[in-house]
């Protein structure tokens, strides 16, 4: 028996030649390598998004003429960032799936999807919330809003079509497919207010020397950009990690199931 | 050629297809995807009288009169202006040289009567004794419009700020 590979799991085949990428293919040295970064991952996110968020929502000055109201923007923005982060993600994964047949990337996507909804959805929410104040409305069909919303029914779309086959790896072919149609809408999202008039204002932070915002604003966003995507990794690790172990004890009932039938 | 190698062609022609297709529909639909009009807009092609639609740009200087429940103001993009009156609340950001969007129809007198309008802020955030200092030192009057490049103001010291 080789070392390294994990007689119990059922895909306890030898490493298949190719690129790095497939170090992390076999599911349990995925587990094995990743044990000792999620709780070092998910302590680095409570600690940063910890100090992100006390100094936006304690220390960091109102903004002129927003007043208090702009401290939505220490959630609403990292959100808005990992929505459309998480989905470049997702492509990569995609691709990886479709060209690669890689068996992670499927797991991953999987438990990605649900994950990537729920951060839209933040951003929808607290956009919603700081709309209403700020413009006089809580939503607009304008390009970057609708785009956003857009966004939002891929990752549910996403989500919900994995899920729908019996099969699940034409589940995930399904979906690799449909994350890799919906790339089209990421620089629609980016760019739409840019491209056309909307409600919504263009991005602040164009150049990262010239930002149009003050630093005392900016550096505790950064923070908690910081903060909150550390946090998306480790849950998402962690989901998969579960999603992994799942698979396995399904194999291993499966298994003991075969042989119990067997001798009886 | 390999699988792999097919299988990734295949996906990037599919891209090239999909990424045309769009980008195309987006052109075409190009009038229908803008939220507002800008008065450029408005003086090069008037909507046809009677329809509703959006006007946008900035609140002019010295142009908010309220008489009453009615606001009457003016919109401006810097070349053309057009007047608008108002009844109803206005938004808390709502002040001259403020970007708003409002939604109504042009009236047979050239002037555009709102339903309802929106705050549109810009992209810039400063904390209050900046922005008071920067007016104070004469660079930016807020209802002239837009601030001046961040990069004159997004590091000033808090020493500078609390020293008024």
């Amino acid at each position: 028996m080789l070392r390294g590979v994990d007689a119990t799991s059922p895909s306890a085949n030898l490493p298949r030649p190719g690129g790095s990428l497939h170090r992390f293919a076999n599911p349990g040295r995925f587990l094995r390598l990743t044990d000792s970064w999620l709780p070092v991952l998910a302590a680095a996110a409570a600690l940063v998004l910890g100090w992100g968020v006390v100094w936006g929502l304690f220390f960091a000055p109102p903004d002129w003429q927003q007043g208090e109201t702009v401290r939505i923007m220490f959630v609403h923005v990292p959100m808005a960032w990992l929505a459309m982060g998480g989905y470049l993600g997702l492509a990569v994964l995609s691709l990886m799936s479709l060209i690669w047949r890689h068996p992670l990337a499927d797991l991953t996507a999987r438990e990605l999807s649900p994950i990537g909804a729920a951060v839209t959805a933040l951003c929808l929410v607290t956009g919603s919330l700081w709309g209403r104040p700020m413009w006089g409305t809580w939503w607009v069909w304008d390009a970057r809003l609708t785009s956003v919303l857009v966004l939002f029914f891929l990752w549910l779309g996403h989500a919900a079509l994995v899920r729908a086959f019996d099969d699940p790896e034409r589940g995930a072919r399904m979906g690799a497919i449909l994350a890799l149609v919906g790339v089209v809408n990421l620089p629609i999202v980016k760019f739409s207010v840019d491209w056309w008039n909307t409600l919504h204002q263009p991005a602040s932070l164009t150049r990262i020397d010239a930002p149009g915002m003050h630093v005392d604003i900016l550096y505790p966003l950064l923070v908690c950009a910081v903060g909150f995507s550390l946090a998306f990794a480790a849950l998402v690790l962690a989901a998969t990690r579960a999603a992994v172990m799942e698979r396995r004890v399904r194999a291993l009932q499966m298994a003991a199931a075969r042989r119990a039938e067997a001798s009886a | 050629m390999n699988r792999k190698k097919r299988r990734l062609y295949i996906l990037l022609l599919c891209a090239i297809g999909i990424g045309s297709a769009t980008a195309l529909t987006l052109t075409a639909f190009q009038d229908n995807l803008v939220f507002f009009l800008a008065p450029s807009d408005i003086a090069r092609e008037a909507p046809p009288p009677g329809r509703a639609f959006r006007l946008g740009g900035l609140v002019e200087a010295g142009s908010v009169e309220r008489g009453g429940a009615t606001v009457r103001f003016r919109v401006t993009d810097g070349a053309h202006t057009i007047s608008v009156t108002f009844s109803g609340v206005l938004p808390d950001l709502f002040r001259e040289g403020q970007g708003v969007v409002a939604q109504g129809v042009m009236g047979p007198d050239g002037t555009f009567a709102a339903r309802e309008v929106l705050a549109r802020h810009d992209e810039t955030y400063m904390p209050p004794e900046v922005a008071a200092a920067l007016r104070r030192s004469g660079h930016w009057n807020p209802s002239q419009g837009a601030a001046p490049p961040a990069a004159t103001w997004n590091t000033l010291s808090p020493a500078t700020r609390t020293g008024s």
